[in-house]
C-alpha cells in the first residue's frame, strides 16, 4: 500500500503545531488507502526526541535527519532531502503546512519532482487518481474547488484547518543523512530574530484584538494592548492604514496584503471595515466591532457591535474582563 | 544589472464578485483588472535596484492579450521592455506557469528574477520558487527587506512570531512581500514613454496543467449581526453575550 508523507515542521528543536496537523492529514489519507504515514523531521542533533509526539498523532515511521547546520531552516537541503525520499518510494501524497516555512519549501519540492502543488488547502478528499481540494482564493472572497492530478499529490494545509486528534502508535524511527552537503547550500539563514517572542503570533492566536485609524495616534494603541493583555491569550493586529502610517509594524497588518487570520474571537477597535481589511479577518468565528460611526461597514459583518466612543468603551471592556478573569 | 519582474493581471479585489454560469469562473461583468498587489512591490524593488546599480528592468506576464495593459503599466512605471507569454487562459496550476516563465527566462542573462510573494487571485504563492527550481537558481521567498552588493544579497523574511535573515548568491529568484518599498505612481511622462517601449508577444509553452478548477463558490454570507448598544454602558451586555451565547470568552 502506498505510504503518505508528512513534513513535520520544527523550530528551535521543537515541533510546531502545524507538524501535528500535517501528520493528522496524512493519517486520514493513509487510512483511506490502508497505507502508512511517514513523517520527516529535520533539525540539529537532539531533534529525534520529538519523534514520539509524531507517533502519538498517527505517524508509523519517523525519518529523522539531524545535522548541526539544520539548527536553522535550510531550504535547499530540506527540499533536496524530501525530494530524494519521495522519489525512493511510491508515495501517494505528501503534506506540508501552508506556514511561512511550508509555503517556501513545498513549491521547491513539487518543482523538483515535476508535480503540481495544491497550496493553502482547507479541505481535501481522495477521488480515484485525483485529490479534490478546497482553497480560499481572491482574498478569501471565493472558495475554489480544485482537482489535483498525478502522483505523488503534494498539498500544503492552511494552519488550523485540521484539528489534530491523537491516534497513538509507537512510531519506528529511522535516521537519514541530508541528500546534499549543507555547506554547499546557496541560500543560508545567517540570523533568526525572535521578534517579540513573548508575543503571541497573529495566525496562531485564538483571540485577536485589532486597532484602526479610530485610535487617532500610535500611543493610543495602548488601549488595544491593555485589552489583549486583560483577555490573556490574545494577539494584537492593525489595519493597513495604521501600519502604513508607521503606528504599528507592517507585520501586524491584517488584510488582503497582510496576514489572513481566523481566530475564534476578533475584536475590531476603531476600524471602519474597508474591503482590504475584511479580506483578512472575515472568517473569524465571532466578530465584535467598536466604532463611533453606526454606518461603518464593519457593523455589517460583526456579530456584536457597540456604537460609541472607543476611548470610553474599550477601557470599560478591559476593566470588566479583568474582573471576570479574577473571578475564575 | 538585468532584472526580470514577473507580474500578473488580477481582478480588482475591492469588487463584489459573482460566479458565472459555468460554475467555475468569475462573472466578467463589471470586473476591473489591475497589477497584483505584491507584484507592484516587486516591480518597485526592481526599479530601485536598477536606479542604484544601473541596468534595466524587463516585465513579463503570462496571459491573454488583456495582460498587455498591465505590462504597459509596468513600462510606464519605468521598465525598459515587456514580454507577454501568450495563452488563451491563464491556468490555476503554478507549475504550468513556472514552466512557461522558466523557458523564457532561462537564457535571458538575468541577475535577479523578481515576483510578488503571491498572486492575489489564485493565492498560491508557488510560481516564484517553482521557477527558481526549474532554472536551478537560489531562491528566497516573502522578502520584507533586501540589500544587494558585490554579487551577493541579504534578505529578511518574516515568519510566525520571528524573522530570519538569508544570504544568497546572484543570480537568484526572489519573491517580495508588501511593505518593502511603496510602488511608485506612473508619471504622465512615463505613460507617454511607455507607448513607445517594446512589448514583445510570444507563445507560452506551459505544458499540461494538473491542478484545475472544478468549481468556484462564494463563501456563505455572515449572518447579520446586531448592535448590542451604545457607549460604555453596553459593555456588560456584550460581555454576557460573548460568554454565554458565542462562548468565546
Amino acid at each position: 500500500m502506498a505510504p503518505v508523507l508528512a513534513f513535520a515542521e520544527s523550530r528551535n528543536g521543537e515541533l510546531r503545531k502545524v507538524a501535528l496537523e500535517t501528520v493528522a492529514a496524512a493519517r486520514q489519507v493513509a487510512d483511506a488507502l490502508g497505507g502508512e504515514v511517514h513523517a520527516m523531521l529535520f533539525g540539529a542533533p537532539g531533534v529525534a526526541g520529538q519523534a514520539e509526539a509524531l507517533g502519538r498523532y498517527g505517524a508509523d515511521l519517523v525519518i529523522v535527519i539531524e545535522h548541526p547546520a539544520l539548527e536553522r531552516y535550510s531550504p535547499e537541503v530540506l527540499a533536496a532531502t524530501l525530494t530524494h525520499r519521495i522519489q525512493s518510494a511510491e508515495y501517494r501524497a505528501a503534506f506540508f503546512a501552508a506556514s511561512a516555512e511550508g509555503r517556501d519549501l513545498a513549491p521547491r519540492v513539487a518543482a523538483k519532482l515535476g508535480v503540481s502543488l495544491a497550496s493553502d488547502v482547507t479541505g481535501f478528499e481522495l477521488q480515484g487518481d485525483a485529490v479534490i481540494v478546497r482553497h480560499p482564493a481572491f482574498t478569501g472572497k471565493v472558495v475554489v474547488t480544485l482537482r489535483l492530478i498525478g502522483t505523488p499529490a503534494l498539498l500544503s494545509l492552511r494552519p488550523g484547518a485540521i484539528t489534530p486528534a491523537e491516534n497513538p502508535r509507537t512510531a519506528r524511527v529511522e535516521t537519514a543523512a541530508p541528500a546534499m552537503d549543507p555547506a554547499a547550500a546557496r541560500v543560508t539563514v545567517t540570523e533568526t530574530s525572535a521578534r517579540g517572542s513573548a508575543k503571541l503570533d497573529l495566525g496562531e492566536a485564538t483571540i485577536v484584538v485589532s486597532g484602526g485609524r479610530g485610535l487617532r495616534a500610535a500611543e493610543n494603541f495602548k488601549l488595544v494592548e491593555d485589552l489583549a493583555a486583560a483577555i490573556g491569550n490574545a494577539a494584537v493586529g492593525a489595519t493597513r492604514a495604521v501600519t502604513d502610517d508607521g503606528w504599528r509594524p507592517a507585520t501586524d497588518q491584517i488584510g488582503q496584503t497582510g496576514r489572513l487570520v481566523s481566530p475564534d474571537l476578533y475584536i475590531a477597535v476603531g476600524i471602519s471595515g474597508a474591503v482590504q481589511h475584511l479580506a483578512g479577518m472575515r472568517t473569524a468565528k465571532t466578530i465584535v466591532a467598536i466604532n463611533k460611526d453606526k454606518d461603518a461597514p464593519i457593523f455589517k459583518i460583526a456579530d456584536y457591535g457597540i456604537v460609541g466612543d472607543l476611548f470610553e468603551v474599550v477601557p470599560r471592556l478591559t476593566e470588566e474582563i479583568r474582573k471576570v478573569r479574577k473571578e475564575h | 544589472m538585468k532584472v526580470a519582474v514577473c507580474i500578473k493581471r488580477v481582478p480588482d479585489m475591492e469588487m463584489r464578485f459573482s460566479i458565472s454560469g459555468d460554475g467555475k469562473s468569475l462573472d466578467q461583468g463589471g470586473l476591473k483588472y489591475e497589477m497584483g498587489d505584491f507584484d507592484g512591490y516587486a516591480l518597485e524593488v526592481g526599479l530601485q535596484l536598477v536606479e542604484k546599480h544601473g541596468g534595466e528592468v524587463v516585465v513579463l506576464s503570462v496571459g491573454p492579450d488583456g495582460v498587455q495593459e498591465t505590462l504597459r503599466k509596468g513600462l510606464a512605471m519605468g521598465a525598459a521592455r515587456a514580454v507577454q507569454l501568450k495563452v488563451e487562459e491563464t491556468p490555476f496550476d503554478g507549475l504550468a506557469i513556472a514552466r512557461g516563465l522558466a523557458a523564457e527566462l532561462r537564457d535571458g542573462g538575468y541577475d535577479l528574477i523578481l515576483f510578488g510573494r503571491m498572486a492575489t487571485d489564485t493565492a498560491n504563492g508557488t510560481v516564484g520558487p517553482m521557477t527558481a527550481e526549474l532554472l536551478d537558481l537560489p531562491c528566497v521567498t516573502s522578502i520584507s527587506e533586501l540589500e544587494i552588493a558585490d554579487g551577493r544579497g541579504t534578505a529578511r523574511r518574516e515568519l510566525e512570531g520571528s524573522a530570519e535573515t538569508m544570504k544568497f548568491a546572484l543570480p537568484a529568484v526572489l519573491t517580495i512581500d508588501e511593505g518593502i518599498a511603496r510602488p511608485r505612481l506612473a508619471s504622465l511622462k512615463g505613460i507617454m514613454a511607455a507607448k513607445k517601449k517594446p512589448l514583445e508577444v510570444k507563445p507560452a509553452q506551459l505544458g499540461e496543467a494538473r491542478l484545475v478548477v472544478e468549481s468556484m463558490t462564494l463563501p456563505p454570507d455572515r449572518p447579520p449581526g446586531r448592535i448590542v448598544g451604545e457607549g460604555a454602558d453596553a459593555v456588560p451586555e456584550l460581555l454576557r453575550l460573548l460568554q454565554t451565547e458565542a462562548k468565546v470568552l
